[in-house]
């Protein structure tokens, strides 16, 4: 066999990129379908109560409509252990924005009107909804997300605090935060008999399918889930939705195919959310820098639905030498939306705080941020002393202190002008942990020199499609043009969920097995593939499921340039920078794409989204796209990506880390912090809006 | 009173009349009616672009916020009606080489806006970026132009950079 | 949304004449805002008189000098027109910063007039409004309102109207052409809005059925400079926070002629008519601007989390009105 030159770490385009530009992608509200029928979800206007009454009079009046489903008429559904979609199962509301009805009729037209006249009648109750940092009710919960212990003490913080010659104690706030990837959440749902198809959007079909078969209590081979294309997650999409539950529910209630796609202002509610955060973050160091006491305390919410702890003080375990460490998590449990993950949860917030506080550190100590960073580099993880895989912080940091011209920066804060604008650089770290799950994959030869993969991927707009068939290809030790893989539907070998920037490591993985031994096969076969084709499967239930002697994570270094306006306190970006290290990178492009794209989501929450819970309803008052503010076109200025190749063998057959999150982990520190070198001003909570600077100057 | 009324359009050159429900929008009409699906529904509400489409030429405009029924005689072009046979529209291109989109959800939208932002430009309109002084005529297209004039079209994935790019590319 | 007839007449006086039979029907421009309300629930009419291809869609100079803007105009449209880019920048401007393209391509003239409020209350029928339905209460007072009134805002309702347009309009003294079963009237563009006072759910000093025709702008003020400026929470597609419409005419370093008008402020747009007549006469500095001004946001009545639009008003008003004073000086266009 002759060696072909290796594609991955080649810019392959996007497969599926034609379909994208031409319309052509199917997505899960896109499949035509006879006898379509439309739903619409009526939600609670209450934040904690009990239904009871719901008056349908009035929506059923129009012939087109063909259901109003509640609680009391829904066909009822079994317990699949996730409460978010348990839906229309009981009468009581445990938050505002609850789906409590569903209206189902022939065009959507009528859905929606039918949907606005159902009258729901409550018998409400005082609902607790306000978050602060000394209220009564917070505990300490089992364990944070991702599994990591609410709490952790190394050394005796207290008192090596108090003996620091440099302190900084600093509270910092990140209000709720939206995922609002533009695809809202929607399903298709047809039953045939016992057999359900839904055409859904989210970040894995196979917990879906799983999760459907035990709420109608049929087989899961009978449940088939198609994802092809989704339009986005980051987070919201990463277990199933009641959108889904409730398509196939109103499926089986009005025997006709149903599609329900969230209306865009009830999103908020019930996809989750990043729970608002209040971080005290104290740093103790000597003057030089160098940090003897590090303690994160972090005070978050849950809601009375599920416990979901934002893990924000997690990252403060394993960034720096600290001695003597103390991090916590304090939870209230409250009536309000479940969170649940957004884009590097944890580690964005935590960061937020914690590369903040370095920068209040390194003005502390008269030092230069990037300097006060790598003064503090530890020479082991300091949480479980294990060594790191690879850890490639202080190359990013010197790299990207090199393209960004970081030097030349005059470091006095409130210097820099441009008439009436201040001119301010700021610098943070980003890191995220290396996760892999087992995942299952099937590769066949066909007689005619085909090549086909299977594996149950979602491609959320990461480029896993593309990536996987890179790594196939290489595997097979064929051109890139005669591998096809299949993904996005429930019903191929299982795969994880496209979550915790796992999904090129979890899937490519048994990829990578199957494929590597296919080639072996087809060797062994004397290079002939027979008639009726070689199969073969693999999966890395072992591999990817024990545990690993290395401390893993990729790092990244961020630098900003702002300028802020004094008359109207606006603040913009000028250009941001980040160099990464996150292992082999599989494909430029699309990888590239991904530490921008993570960086804009860093630059919005930042800058321009923010979330308010109002204290009388319970409810978010910036529900929608026009109130709730993602970043526009002309927020965002030029994006410059680099990345230092890492050679880590400690990881999975290909050598990469996640790269999908960590854009988006240390950008708002470095605006913050380059906001503080702009004006003098330091901002604790998030979003830096016109208001925070206009009162602040 | 019944609430309907017969519309007659063209889409993407292609006649389409019925009698169709008062309320149905543009955007549910090219989607639940027509097979249309390539414009999408990110908000409902204007907000967000992902319906974005091509009136009568180069005008965009949101398609959900669009009564059907008022829009009668109009000619309607989406990303499906772009290319010519199997050969993209310079935009399309220009989307694909620069990788301008991630979960391409928001990409229709996006390239019916970019083509006509860039036939508006061509004309001569300004925009709140443009120095108020131009001179008339064709407007340079500039990074800042082009990211204002795109700032109708929301992209969570945050293709933003990638997407000026493709713009500037096809502008210049 | 509630099912409705849709009728496109010819005319304006058949226009007119469906609606005064029609007590719960409306007027339909490009349908941006009534649509989006009509999906909220918030809207619910049962007869929509299609106006948007009314034959007022031309922007002609009057005999004086002026300008005729029909109701029918898209915003699009009007904002890049020679005559309003050359003569009225601050309307032009304005236009520009709101909304997107797209929105600005179907929105016309008479619409955007009328838009409502975007208070979140007001948008949410689930939620009490004295707005949308009277004597319910206002939570905004006591809960969102950082984007909401300062200036003019009772008891009942604090909610601001969000037009850039009409602020520009306001600064250049346009007037409103209204036709209606009683015959045409003319409204000046400042008496168009009211505030709320103790009857929030009426925007305006129309009467149902009124049709806008046409805005008249009077001609510009030789050697007058003019601009518009919004801040927002992000850089494009986003509603004012504040913004500042003005007209200024120097001579010899003197104020001549000055005209200043607040968006987001108030439920109308805020002329600043204490302001422009201390500025009468006065020296065209940044301290006789900035003393009018604080003068005239003397008045303002910042609710727990809005007060800073009070200095962002200000600071944006007075470094307007210097930039423009400085051009007046420098001669550049
Ligand atoms: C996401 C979003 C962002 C926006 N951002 C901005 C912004 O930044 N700045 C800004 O100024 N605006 C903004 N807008 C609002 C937009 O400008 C208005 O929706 C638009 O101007 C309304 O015009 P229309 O013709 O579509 O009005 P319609 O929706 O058709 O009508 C609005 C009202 O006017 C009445 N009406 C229409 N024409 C007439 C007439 N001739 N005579 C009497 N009554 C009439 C209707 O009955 C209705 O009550 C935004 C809108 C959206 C959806
Ligand atoms: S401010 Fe006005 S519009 Fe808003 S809730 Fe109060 S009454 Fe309603
Ligand atoms: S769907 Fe039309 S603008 Fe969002
Ligand atoms: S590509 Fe996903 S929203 Fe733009």
């Amino acid at each position: 066999m002759t060696t072909l030159p290796r594609v991955t770490g080649e810019a392959v385009a996007r497969i599926e990129a034609r379909d994208k530009v031409t319309g052509a992608a199917s997505y899960a509200a896109d499949h035509p379908l006879d006898g379509l029928t439309h739903a619409w979800p009526v939600t609670a206007t209450v934040a904690r109560g009990d239904i009871t009454a719901v008056d349908d009079s009035e929506a059923l009046r129009d012939p087109a409509v063909l259901a109003v489903l509640t609680h009391a008429n829904a066909p009822r559904l079994a317990d699949a252990g996730d409460p978010m979609v348990a839906v229309l199962r009981s009468p009581h509301v445990a938050h505002h924005g609850q789906i409590v009805a569903l209206a189902v009729a022939e065009t959507l037209e009528a859905a929606r009107a039918a949907a606005g006249a159902v009258r729901v009648t409550y018998d409400e109750q005082p609902h607790d909804v306000v978050l602060t940092a000394d209220r009564p009710g917070l505990y300490t919960p089992d364990e944070v997300n991702a599994g990591h212990p609410a709490d952790r003490r190394r050394g005796d913080f207290d008192a090596a605090y108090a003996a620091s010659e440099i302190t900084v104690d600093a509270v910092y706030e990140v209000t709720p935060l939206h995922n609002h990837p533009m695809e809202p959440h929607a399903a298709t749902a047809v039953w045939d008999g016992d057999a359900l198809t839904v055409f859904d959007s989210n970040q894995g079909s196979t917990v879906v399918r799983s999760t459907l078969a035990a709420l109608f209590e049929v087989d899961e081979a009978d449940v088939r889930v198609v994802s092809e294309h989704v339009g986005g997650g980051f987070g919201s999409k990463g277990t199933p939705r009641p959108h889904v539950a409730l398509a196939a529910l109103a499926a089986k209630a009005v025997g006709r195919p149903v599609r329900l796609a969230l209306p865009r202002n009830r999103i908020a509610a019930v996809t989750g959310h990043r729970a608002p955060t209040i971080q005290r973050v104290r740093l103790g160091a000597d003057a030089d820098g160098h940090i003897d006491a590090l303690a994160h305390e972090t005070v978050t919410q849950t809601s009375t639905l599920t416990e979901f702890v934002e893990q924000a003080s997690v990252s403060s375990r394993m960034m720096y030498a600290s001695p003597h460490s103390l991090t916590t998590h304090r939870v209230a449990r409250l009536d309000v939306p479940s969170p649940s993950w957004m884009r590097a949860p944890g580690e964005c917030p935590g960061m937020f705080a914690l590369e903040s506080a370095m920068d209040e550190l390194a003005s502390a100590c008269g030092l230069d941020p990037v300097e006060l960073r790598i003064r503090n580099e530890p020479p082991v993880e300091p949480d479980s002393g294990r060594p790191f895989s690879s850890r490639h912080l202080v190359d990013c940091l010197r790299e990207g202190a090199r393209r960004f011209g970081w030097h030349d920066r005059d470091p006095r804060p409130a210097v820099g002008r441009d008439g009436p604008l201040l001119i301010g650089s700021g610098v943070a770290a980003s890191t995220y942990p290396v996760w892999v799950f087992p995942s299952h994959a099937e590769a066949y030869a066909g007689s005619d020199g085909r090549y086909e993969v299977r594996v149950n991927a979602t491609d959320i707009g990461t480029g896993a499609r593309t990536v996987l068939t890179q790594i196939a290809a290489d595997a097979l030790g064929v051109p890139l043009d005669l591998v096809r893989v299949s993904i996005g539907r429930g019903d191929l070998p299982a795969g994880s969920v496209a979550g915790g920037s796992s999904g090129t490591a979890s899937w490519g993985w048994p990829v990578h097995k199957a494929c590597t031994d296919l080639r072996q096969r087809v060797s062994d076969a004397g290079g002939h593939v027979p008639d009726g084709g070689l199969f073969v499967r693999a999966d890395t239930e072992q591999e990817a499921g024990g545990g690993t002697e290395y401390s893993r994570h990729a790092f990244g270094a961020q630098f900003a340039e702002v300028q802020v306006d004094t008359v109207t306190g606006e603040v913009r970006v000028r250009r941001m920078l980040g160099v990464f290290a996150a292992g082999h990178i599989l494909n430029p492009r699309t990888a590239r794409s991904q530490f921008i794209g993570g960086m804009t989501m860093g630059l919005g929450m930042a800058l321009t989204e923010g979330s308010f819970l109002d204290p009388e309803f319970g409810d978010f008052t910036e529900r929608d796209l026009a109130s709730y503010h993602v970043a526009a076109c002309a927020d965002v200025p030029e994006i410059d990506v680099h990345w230092i190749d890492e050679d880590d063998p400690h990881l999975n057959p290909m050598g990469s880390k996640g790269i999908g999150e960590i854009g988006i982990v240390g950008a708002a520190a470095a605006l913050a912090n380059a906001v503080h070198h702009a004006t003098g001003m330091r901002v604790r909570r998030l979003p830096i809006h016109p208001d925070t600077i206009l009162l602040g100057l | 009173m019944d609430g309907t009324s017969e519309v007659g359009l063209r889409i993407n050159g292609k006649p389409f009349s019925r009698v169709i429900d008062n309320r149905t929008t543009l955007l549910d009409l090219l989607r639940e009616q027509a097979g249309v699906t390539g414009p999408k529904k990110g908000c409902d509400h204007g907000q967000c672009g992902a319906c974005t489409v091509l009136l009568d030429g180069d005008r965009r405009v949101n398609a959900c916020l669009l009564l059907a029924v008022s829009l009668d005689g109009a000619d309607v072009t989406t990303v499906e009606g772009l290319a010519d046979g199997d050969r993209l529209h310079p935009v399309q291109q220009a989307f694909v080489d620069h990788d301008g989109f991630q979960c391409g959800f928001c990409t229709p939208g996006q390239i019916c806006s970019a083509v006509a932002a860039i036939a508006e430009a061509r004309a001569g309109w300004p925009s709140v970026v443009t120095p108020p002084d131009t001179p008339p005529g064709p407007v340079e297209p500039t990074a800042a132009e082009i990211r204002e004039r795109m700032s109708g079209n929301l992209c969570r994935c945050g293709a933003y950079v990638n997407i000026v790019a493709a713009v500037r590319e096809v502008a210049r | 949304m509630k099912t409705f007839q849709y009728e496109r007449p010819a005319d304006a006086d058949t226009a007119v004449a469906l609606l005064a039979d029609a007590p719960t029907g409306a007027y339909l421009g490009g349908g941006t805002n009534l649509v989006d309300l009509m999906k909220l629930g918030v809207a619910a009419p049962d007869l929509l008189v299609d106006v948007s291809r009314l034959p007022f869609d031309a922007v002609e100079e009057t005999g004086t000098g002026g300008l005729r803007i029909g109701a029918a105009v898209r915003n699009s449209t009007l904002a890049v027109h020679p005559l309003v880019r050359e003569r009225y920048p601050v309307l032009s401007q304005a236009l520009l910063s709101g909304a997107s393209t797209q929105l600005r391509n179907a929105a016309t003239v008479g619409g955007n007039l009328l838009q409502r409020t975007r208070c979140p209350y007001f948008q949410d029928v689930g939620k009490p409004c004295n707005k949308r339905r009277p004597g319910t209460g206002c939570p905004a007072r006591e809960g969102a309102h950082r984007d909401l009134a300062v200036l003019g805002a009772s008891e009942h309702c604090v909610a601001t109207n969000p037009s850039d347009m009409a602020v520009a309009l306001a600064a250049l003294d346009a007037i409103v052409d209204v036709a209606s079963g009683h015959g045409p009237r003319r409204v000046p563009l400042t008496d168009l809005h009211r505030l709320p006072g103790d009857a929030p759910d009426r925007d305006t000093t129309l009467r149902h059925g009124e049709l806008i025709t046409a805005v008249e702008l009077p001609p510009p003020m030789p050697g007058a400079r003019s601009a518009y400026r919004k801040a927002r929470d992000r850089a494009s597609y986003a509603f004012a926070l504040a913004s500042v419409g003005a007209v200024l005419q120097v001579r010899e370093g003197l104020v001549h002629h000055v005209r200043v008008a607040f968006g987001a402020l108030a439920a109308k747009p805020w002329r600043a008519r204490t302001a422009e007549e201390a500025l009468l006469g006065e020296p065209a500095t940044t301290a006789s601007f900035d003393d009018a001004v604080r003068h005239e946001l003397a008045a303002a009545r910042p609710l727990r989390d809005n007060g800073y639009k009070v200095p962002l008003a200000r600071r944006m008003a007075v470094s307007m009105l210097t930039e423009l004073a400085a051009a007046s000086a420098g001669g550049t266009p």
